[in-house]
């Protein structure tokens, strides 16, 4: 299939991997930020092909694994109550809260309704104008000008109606985090190709020079990934440390413009509390106070509604790069997909469902089942 | 259920472990949550060694005929789409289960169950169709039910049919049958079926042309075991997709099933739905294609004959057999790597993004 093919080439990977392997001298530690990066790494296999000094470990970039325990928590008590219909992407639903996760809140009568873009629920509100319809909106920047778009058109058509649970988070502040970490051993970055089609690549930059790290932007194909790779172990062993764009046929270095707009009119930034890992400054995203009337965290009244995080997990570890899934002793032994542990079990793209999904047979000792 | 920090000092997750107090979406998947439904709740009460076969059919000896028997629910949503309707599906699925277990299907019943303010329009129309696919099919409907629900109470219309066949003396099939060395062929593309029906969904609406595959296979399997004997099972690869029924073969008989990416047809249309919504082909339904473990030798004329059908025109050899990794369906990717097939635990989701 044309624009797929050839980015899943076997010939082409292998003549990449082995020009990695020619420029790497030494043994270098990269970090692919996005969950969907993880996925193709995983799927693909793509560990078997890199040359042995190159050690990917995996990103926080995966919006469901990083949601806290108390949006969750929130998503579920409005999906509980009798009259609103809750509605949300389909991975969301199996993400478990504190007791319960939302498709059980569906099997015992909670109306939720899986969409697969908000102006689909949009389309729910104008159905049932006498019911609340809230969007549960979860996701970095790139699912975040779709849904400042629902906003912005529920204000001006008067949908009083709807309204969105939002918690958006933002991939610069969470890299600041992990390179700021005394722990951290991160040495390279595959930056978020959506997130920057979006906002583009300017705010990289600063994190480049200030932490001497390379950034290489790049795509979720194969290809994409191991090209990245390349330009990295370039830039490591040149000693330099820039931020480059190895998804060109997406990104711009200034994004796009229109979406950020719309971002800026409806979202303010916001300390935000990601699963695992803590609160982090300036991390989130929220709804300005001119959208208040659409902010479901101000209509349904969550104040004192708090929910703690456990400070010490393995999962927050797998989330900064510190830890692999295999690293866990419960990995594939009693935390599996349906019975997960650790929101990184539960998103096919957190790293530990990725690595039980395609790759544990490749892992001694890991469970079969 | 006690936290991980229990058991490991300084591991504490942040997820309690949820009661399945409650029967779930996931549970009608076909993957694993089916799985141990179907071994923690059914098997342990029903248990039989007919029922333990985990076949499509059972196969019983009746006074010296060995009978085949199936039934099969049908709760499509849209009940009419590209390709079929919830009628034409009703018959060919029961049709095939009897198929895949080598019988000649014979009868058929056929339950309705019907939500009040159905249109009379719908079931007629259901009705002729479910005519036109059993007379294509050669099966006779022998018995039925109608039984009508109030408005709320169910979805329109949901169909059952069970189906009696007769299994010829020397034809043994079973998902217990399969051992190293085999080959895995697959008589056409995969998806076309579950992305036809996705296509047609509120909120996704999408033109791809595609049609679904829905289509009595029995003729086929007919060809084939005139062809060669040395048949070890069929499926068809249905709910949860080619990865469900290769995993169901490869844990019922002990062995690894090893598949080539590159050999495994999908059509642009269902590649490029799938790529967009993240799904995987390898775990959409399919209602017109089957699976056939085959010894090795047999693989060739089996190919032959398969090709000379017109629902086997596309078929391929995707796979083999293996001792190794027993239970586990892996797979060489394009890249020449390799990874896991593994069952879904439920339905697969569309990502986030």
């Amino acid at each position: 299939m044309k624009y797929l093919d050839e980015y899943r080439d076997e010939r082409i990977a292998r003549n990449l991997a082995a020009e990695i392997g020619r420029r790497a001298r030494r043994p270098w530690t990269l970090m692919e930020i996005c969950g969907g990066q993880t996925h193709t790494l995983m799927r693909f296999g793509i560990d078997e092909v890199l040359p042995p000094g190159i050690e990917m470990v995996h990103g926080p970039g995966c919006p469901v694994c990083v949601t806290s325990l108390e949006t969750i928590d929130k998503a579920i008590a409005i999906a509980s109550r009798p009259a609103a219909i809750l509605v949300s992407y389909g991975d969301m639903l199996r993400v478990p809260g504190s007791r319960t996760d939302l498709f059980h809140v569906k099997a015992s009568g909670g109306d939720v309704r899986v969409v697969y873009s908000p102006v689909e629920a949009l389309k729910v509100a104008r159905a049932h104008p006498n019911r609340p319809v809230v969007f549960f909106a979860v996701g970095f920047e790139t699912t975040a000008p779709a849904n400042a778009m629902a906003i912005w058109q529920a204000k001006r058509e008067g949908l009083a109606n709807f309204s969105m649970l939002a918690s958006h988070v933002l991939v610069p502040p969470a890299i600041r985090a992990l390179l700021s970490s005394p722990h951290n051993r991160v040495q390279g970055f595959i930056g978020p190709g959506h997130v920057c089609t979006v906002m583009g690549c300017r705010e990289y930059e600063q994190l480049a020079r200030e932490f001497r790290v390379p950034i290489v932007v790049g795509g979720f194909e194969p290809m994409d990934l191991l090209e990245a790779i390349l330009m990295l172990v370039t830039q490591l062993e040149q000693g330099r440390a820039e931020v480059e764009n190895q998804y060109v046929r997406s990104v711009t270095y200034e994004g796009n413009r229109l979406a950020q707009k719309v971002l800026g009119e409806v979202f303010e930034v916001c300390d935000r509390k990601w699963r695992g890992i803590g609160q982090i400054p300036a991390s989130g995203l929220s709804i300005r106070r001119e959208y208040a009337d659409f902010d479901a965290d101000t209509i349904f009244d969550f104040e004192g509604f708090t929910v703690p995080e456990p400070a010490e997990c393995i999962s927050a570890l797998v989330l900064q790069g510190r830890k692999k899934p295999t690293d866990c002793p419960v990995f594939a032994a009693r935390c599996t997909p349906e019975h997960p542990l650790g929101a990184p079990m539960v998103s096919s793209e957190g790293a530990c469902a990725a690595y039980y999904q395609y790759r544990r047979h490749m892992v001694a000792g890991a469970g079969a089942n | 259920m006690a936290p991980a920090a229990k058991m490991q000092p300084g591991l504490a997750c942040p997820v309690p472990i949820p009661a399945r107090d409650f029967v779930v979406l996931g549970h009608g998947s076909g993957g694993r949550m089916s799985a141990d439904l179907l071994r923690n709740l059914i098997l342990p009460a029903l248990q039989n060694p007919v029922l333990a076969q985990l076949n499509d059919q059972a196969v019983v000896e009746v006074k010296g005929s060995r009978l085949a028997f199936t039934t099969d629910s049908f709760v499509v949503k849209p009940l009419f789409f590209p390709g079929g309707d919830i009628g034409s599906l009703a018959v060919n699925g029961t049709v095939n289960d009897l198929a895949m277990g080598g019988a000649v299907p014979l009868f058929l019943s056929l339950a309705f169950i019907l939500e009040e303010g159905l249109p009379m329009e719908v079931l007629r129309r259901v009705v002729e169709s479910i005519q036109r696919a059993a007379a294509q099919a050669g099966v006779v409907v022998v018995t039925g039910d109608t039984k009508v629900v109030e408005k709320g109470s169910g979805d329109g219309l949901f169909v059952n049919t069970s189906g009696i066949g007769l299994v010829p003396a020397d034809v043994r099939l079973s998902a217990d049958q399969a051992r190293p060395g085999d080959r895995v062929l697959l008589s056409g593309s995969i998806g076309d079926h579950g992305i036809t029906i996705l296509s047609q969904r509120e909120g996704l609406a999408f033109d791809t042309g595609l049609q679904s595959d829905t289509a009595a296979l029995h003729t086929l399997v007919a060809d084939m075991l005139g062809a060669s004997q040395a048949i070890r099972c069929l499926r068809d690869p249905t709910r949860g997709g080619l990865s469900s029924a290769l995993n169901e073969i490869a844990e019922r008989s002990g062995v690894g099933i090893e598949l080539q990416e590159s050999a495994i047809p999908v059509r642009e249309e269902v590649q490029g739905a799938c790529e967009m919504l993240g799904l995987d082909p390898l775990y959409v339904a399919n209602e017109g294609k089957l699976i056939a473990i085959v010894d090795p030798a047999a693989a060739e004329p089996l190919l032959d004959a398969m090709r000379r059908h017109p629902l086997g025109r596309e078929a391929r050899m995707i796979g083999t057999v293996g001792g190794a990794r027993p239970g586990m369906v892996t797979m060489r990717t394009r890249l020449g790597t390799s990874r896991i097939v593994d069952l879904l635990a439920g339905d697969q989701l569309p990502r986030i993004c």
